[in-house]
């Protein structure tokens, strides 16, 4: 299956005095997995729904390949969309629906019936091909929905939170398989979530929005320690948010002229598990919570600020006699500490 | 949902509650009983009644040998299912809009439609009559565009009493199915389309489907009332249109035959529980074939 890239270029949408998209311009591979993460009301959704066709933009051009999209109607687009709610017939069986595309597009119907049911055991579904969709499970349903999307082979594949139904280690499993799935296809994919972590686990590269804007697209191991905005730095995970000065280097020197961030894990109560080149935070302990796999300390700086610090058990044996109020110093080692470019603390 | 293992205790407030509904319900159930129940069963003993009081078959023979009745029937069959018809394919396109409308358009819409069910039968039909009578509006407007040289029959017949039924049941039809497809996950139309549907496509075989219920709601209603339709067939269709509530009125007003009378009110009845056996056993025949109806 030849899969295609998607340029999305300027693209606008207003609703009155609402901008949905602002100016979204975004590149994906032939062949890549893009996550969009965002909080709702990003404009994640719309972005998708305008490349499924759905929502028209005011302006801007979407390409598919070499392709211009952007006024073409939604049945002619060719791509495969898996909805949040999985948007499965009700009144059709398993098969009939995975059927459905290829019915569409007059495919033999002994071939629609092999190509469906080859599909169906792609997802693991084999055996429920008469089955009512009222007496799916959530996951079945979602592998329905699956299948349906693949069955008539997109050569692009939009998903819009395809798992925020599904319970946790319900969403863990269908993670790996959706990211199977891809591999196995190559089919070029844009999923939408809310869940961070979803979207590292999951994509070749994320692009975070936030009011109708991408913050930040990059691999998730660059989005996660270097956020290019506070916004990302906060979205992504326990972040420490430092204003200039607040910290000074081990040997003693000042640290910082920047804005700096410094994820709650990446810090140690041992100057000597960090080396020379790391910060160090004089703080007083406010709270200390053991949280099984790790300990969680509350610190406050001299001027108020407060820090997470999140010690993993392992190396964590003085933690449990530390008491509140009592100062302490807090080492990251210095590929830990990122600033945040043009941040305004 | 049944629920099993419960404390003793709850279990006896449950069956108080539904005591107590049931209590509440007996009123209705008392004025269905006598209001409906009992002047049924004073007709079928009525049917066998002659004039004098005495019990006899005579009626039933004298009725369904007579030719007038079974053309009352036939007319009363086909002013039903033409009145059917017409709504089935003004009223679904209709709905179809007004579904697929903005919430707001939809409203003003609905307005529309609902407002001739805020005026009285009477005076829509002599409303129509005004329209249709050979130097009615309508007329007028064929004429004098020179769309037709000669008026046209369009009342004191079948056409004006059609139209007139129509006009009445229409909104009846349209709003079950109006509601049905309201109902609709618009996640379905674009899942639809997405896969490549056209909108005749997306209309065929997601929409229709899945507003047949409220289809077959909106039938129901306009059999049941157009079978014993009488103001409509009496004002607009001047003596010439005969379904079987004119002829129930005429053998009563003009003969006083009760006994023969009740025989027609029973005609009536067995057709409409022949024509709701049909509907529920067309919708069960549905509900069986609904899964694997892929081919578009």
């Amino acid at each position: 299956m030849k899969s295609l890239p998607i340029t999305i270029d300027s693209v606008r949408k207003a609703y009155g005095s609402y901008v949905a998209l602002d100016d979204v311009s975004l590149d994906v591979q032939a062949g890549e997995f893009l996550t969009l993460l965002g909080p709702s009301g990003s404009g994640k959704t719309t972005l998708l729904m305008a490349l499924a066709g759905f929502v028209r933009p005011d302006s801007g051009k979407l390409l598919l390949g070499n392709r211009d999209i952007t006024r073409l109607a939604p049945n002619k687009r060719d791509i495969g969309i898996v909805f949040q709610n999985y948007a499965l017939f009700p009144h059709m069986n398993v098969l009939a629906n995975v059927e459905y595309p290829l019915a569409l597009r007059k495919t033999p119907k002994a071939q629609a019936r092999q190509q469906a049911l080859d599909t169906l055991a792609r997802v693991k579904l084999e055996g429920l091909a008469k089955r009512n969709i009222a007496a799916l499970s959530g996951g079945q349903r979602q592998r329905v929905a699956l299948a349906r999307a693949i069955v008539f082979e997109p050569r692009v594949m939009l998903m819009d939170e395809p798992l925020s139904a599904l319970d946790r280690n319900l969403r863990e499993t269908m993670q790996y398989e959706i990211r199977r799935l891809h591999d196995d296809l190559g089919i070029t994919t844009i999923y939408v979530t809310h869940d961070q972590r979803e979207a590292l686990t999951m994509s070749d590269r994320v692009a975070v929005m936030n009011s109708g804007r991408i913050q930040q697209i990059d691999t998730p191991q660059q989005i996660y320690d270097r956020p290019s905005t506070r916004f990302v730095a906060e979205f992504m995970g326990e972040a420490n948010i430092l204003a200039p000065g607040s910290a000074r280097t081990i040997d003693g020197g000042d640290a910082s002229r920047e804005t700096l961030m410094i994820r709650a894990e990446s810090f140690h109560l041992d100057a000597k598990l960090v080396g020379r080149d790391g910060v160090a935070l004089e703080a007083r302990l406010c709270a200390k919570a053991f949280r099984g796999e790790n300990w969680l300390l509350t610190l406050a700086l001299d001027d108020g600020q407060e820090v997470l610090v999140c010690i993993p058990a392992a190396l964590a044996s003085g933690c449990a006699e530390l008491a509140a109020g009592q100062r302490v110093t807090a080492y990251a080692p210095a590929e830990k500490v990122h600033a945040i470019p043009g941040a305004i603390a | 949902m049944t629920v099993t293992a419960v404390d003793p205790g709850l279990a006896a407030d449950a069956r108080r509650e539904r005591r107590f509904f049931l209590a509440l319900s007996l009123p209705a159930l008392f004025i269905v009983g006598l209001a409906a129940m009992l002047p049924i069963l004073w007709i079928i003993r009525q049917s066998f009644l002659t004039t004098g009081g005495e019990y006899t078959v005579g009626n039933y023979e004298k009725v369904l040998s007579s030719g007038l009745t079974w053309s009352a029937l036939i007319t009363t069959v086909e002013l039903s299912l033409g009145t059917l018809a017409v709504c089935i394919l003004l009223g679904t396109p209709l709905a179809l809009a007004l579904a697929s409308a903005r919430p707001r358009m939809a409203n003003l819409l609905m307005a529309f439609v609902m407002l001739p069910l805020w005026t009285s039968i009477l005076v829509r039909t002599y409303g129509w009559l005004v329209l249709l009578r050979r130097e009615g509006l309508v007329n007028a407007a064929l004429t004098g565009s020179g769309l037709t040289a000669e008026p046209l029959p369009l009342v004191y017949n079948f056409t004006g009493t059609l139209i007139g039924m129509i006009h009445y049941m229409l909104p009846l039809f349209l709003l079950p199915v109006y509601a049905a497809m309201r109902d609709i996950d618009a996640n379905l139309v674009r899942a639809a389309a997405s896969m490549g549907a056209t909108l005749g496509q997306v209309i065929r075989t997601v929409v229709l489907p899945l507003s047949a219920g409220g289809i077959f709601s909106g039938s129901t209603i306009v059999f049941i009332y157009t079978i014993g339709f009488f103001i409509t067939p009496a004002v607009l269709g001047g003596g010439k249109v005969n379904p079987l509530s004119i002829r129930i009125e005429r053998t009563l007003s003009t003969f006083q035959d009760w006994g023969s009378a009740s025989v027609l009110g029973i005609l009536l009845l067995v057709l409409m529980a022949l024509i709701g056996v049909m509907f529920l056993a067309a919708r069960r025949l549905m509900a069986r074939n609904k899964v694997g109806a892929a081919h578009a």
